[in-house]
Order: C-alpha cells, then sequence, then structure tokens
C-alpha cells in the first residue's frame, strides 16, 4: 500500500534538495552493499568458488535470492530445486519493475541496463521520493553504490574466507538467516502477512527431514495461495 | 558442473522477471489476486529460509547457537536498528555463545 501512496503522491509532493536524495541512496546503498561481505563467506563457506561466488554478485544481484542458492547448495539440493528457490524469491522483482517503470519513465534503451538494479532497496528509496527527478537520482544512486559495494565486499569475502578459516566459529553462518529475517520484516504488516509466514515456518521445518533439499522451501511457497484461499473463504462466508 | 547449472539458471531466472517488470505494460500484473499472490510469495519463502537455516543442519533439526544469534537479530529488528548493525548482532552473538559454550 505504501508504493501507491508513493505513486500518487509523485507529482504533488514538495520538491526535495538533490543533496538529501543522494545522501538518502547512499546510506541504503551503503550499509547493504557492505554486507556483500557476509555473501562472499557465506558463498565460499558453502563451497562454491571466488569466480562462482563473483558471478552471482555481478550477473544475480538480487541478495536473498543469492543467499538461498548457496544455502541450498551446501544444504545438497539438486542444482534445479536450488535454482527454482532463488528464482521465485527474485519474482518480486518484476511487481517492483511493474512500479518503478511508471515512476521513473525509462527510454527503451535503458529499461535492458536498469533492469539489472530493480530491487527492494533501489525501489524503496526511488518509490519514497516526491518527484520525478528525485526518484530517478534515488534510483541511479542507491543502484550504483549499492551494485559496486556489493560485488566488492563480495570478491574481499570470499577471498577472506579462507583466512578467516571456519566460518562457524566466527559466527557467519548466522549472516544468511539474520539477512532474510532484515528483509521479511517489513513485509510481516498484517496478519494475513504473519499468518502465511508462521506456516511457512512450519511447513519448511516439518518438511526438513523427510523431503530432499530444496523442496520443503518450495513446499512452503505454497502458504501464500493457501492462506489466501483460506481467507477467501471466510470473506466469502461472511458475504452470504 | 552441478553448481554452475544452478547459477546458470538463477542469472538468466533472476535477470528476465527483473527486465519483465520494466517491459510488460502497466496493467499486465495488476489483478488484485496476482499482486497478493506476488506480495505473500517472498513471506512465504523467506519465512521458511530462515527457519530452516537457523534450525536445520543438513536434513536434520537442530538448536545451536546460531538461534541465540538470529534472536539477537530479532532484536535488533524490533528496536529498529539499521541493516547491517541488524547483521552483526546476529553474526557477533552466534560467535559468543560458541566461545563460551566451547
Amino acid at each position: 500500500m505504501q508504493e501507491q501512496n508513493a505513486l500518487t503522491d509523485l507529482h504533488v509532493g514538495p520538491e526535495k534538495p538533490d543533496a538529501a536524495v543522494v545522501r538518502d541512496a547512499l546510506g541504503v546503498g551503503v550499509a547493504v552493499g557492505l554486507s556483500g561481505f557476509a555473501f562472499g563467506v557465506t558463498s565460499a563457506g558453502s563451497g562454491l568458488t571466488l569466480l562462482q561466488t563473483c558471478v552471482l554478485s555481478l550477473l544475480v544481484f538480487t541478495g536473498a535470492s543469492q543467499f538461498a542458492l548457496v544455502g541450498a547448495i551446501a544444504a545438497g539440493g539438486s542444482p534445479f530445486t536450488a535454482a527454482a528457490g532463488a528464482f521465485f524469491l527474485g519474482v518480486r522483482n518484476a511487481f517492483y519493475g511493474l512500479r518503478l517503470s511508471q515512476v521513473l519513465r525509462l527510454t527503451r534503451a535503458v529499461r535492458p541496463f536498469a533492469a539489472q538494479w530493480v530491487i527492494d532497496e533501489t525501489t524503496v528509496v526511488a518509490l519514497a521520493q516526491p518527484t520525478r527527478r528525485s526518484a530517478r537520482i534515488g534510483f541511479v544512486v542507491t543502484g550504483l553504490s549499492l551494485y559496486v559495494l556489493w560485488n566488492l565486499t563480495t570478491l574481499l569475502g570470499a577471498l577472506g574466507a579462507e583466512a578467516i578459516g571456519d566460518t562457524a566459529a566466527w559466527g557467519l553462518d548466522a549472516a544468511g538467516p539474520a539477512v532474510f529475517l532484515a528483509l521479511l520484516a517489513p513485509m510481516l504488516t498484517t496478519g494475513t502477512e504473519r499468518a502465511v509466514a508462521g506456516l511457512a515456518v512450519v511447513l519448511g521445518l516439518g518438511l526438513l527431514p523427510v523431503l530432499p533439499a530444496g523442496v520443503p522451501v518450495l513446499v512452503a511457497a505454497l502458504a501464500a495461495p493457501v492462506v489466501l484461499w483460506a481467507q477467501g473463504r471466510r470473506l466469502g462466508g461472511e458475504a452470504r | 558442473m552441478n553448481t554452475w547449472i544452478a547459477i546458470g539458471a538463477t542469472v538468466v531466472g533472476c535477470y528476465a522477471v527483473k527486465l519483465i517488470g520494466l517491459l510488460v505494460p502497466a496493467g499486465a500484473l495488476e489483478k488484485p489476486l496476482v499482486r497478493r499472490l506476488a506480495a505473500l510469495l517472498p513471506v512465504a519463502l523467506l519465512a521458511a529460509l530462515t527457519a530452516q537455516q537457523t534450525f536445520g543442519d543438513g536434513q536434520a533439526l537442530v538448536l545451536d547457537a546460531r538461534a541465540a544469534g538470529v534472536a539477537a537479530a530479532a532484536v535488533a529488528l524490533v528496536l529498529r536498528a539499521p541493516f547491517l548493525l541488524v547483521v552483526g548482532a546476529a553474526v557477533v552473538v552466534t560467535a559468543g555463545v560458541r566461545a563460551l559454550s566451547g
């Protein structure tokens, strides 16, 4: 719903100084960009090579999908279930892109390049801006700073993983779930979201011992349609 | 080799969905049910992944120092700490609990 407010407010909001937009964008870009270090370490600790780790950050560039992929590979999942989990997590970016294309009004030639930067953070910053100009500045500055830092710190993390040795002793195996939790928390706004999260946790943990690696997460994704369906039935029942 | 297959599929899939969002005419993905589902799918996936990476060890469920670390991250989130601090809290507390418990 916040997204819609940002969109309707786009033309009526007050002007915002470019410097303020840049400062906000850099704040997000730098903070999240630095956590590429945790991804580099996690990925290397999961058995991926330096090249594989860096290719993921350069070409996938959507943190949750990257963590999910290396987590599934480390757990021994098949390449297809691992990629499927990462893909489904990336699907939300399509909906961000839909919003962003209305707000940013990119030319056709620019879109294939801008697409790589369509992620949670750039969307949040761009949609929070009052004007098209500041939305564009916010998108570019967040995208550029986050992309550069995320890739640099991924490289450093992957290189450092060997020097660090046992990543578990340093608690770095907790970085992945903490990143997921930080991304998840702002989404838990209503009872519906909490019900979906709760059911997904039960399915994910309950099926972990009995299904092949990677599959329980995909089954847990069914929590979303199941809760929607149950809600629809309840509302339908009340209407009758 | 298997890892490269997974990486290749993820690269193509994740870029494709980003580009589709920018290219489709507004309205095509705007059906209320589609939008609701798209907003809820990441919630389900992230919740399941968080739980598995906190309590899973291969195919076994375990309760170890990671649970304390993720709990610390949750507290940091409730206190509205910045992203890096949330991740940092999880790492430091997990390492601390491991060091103390030998």
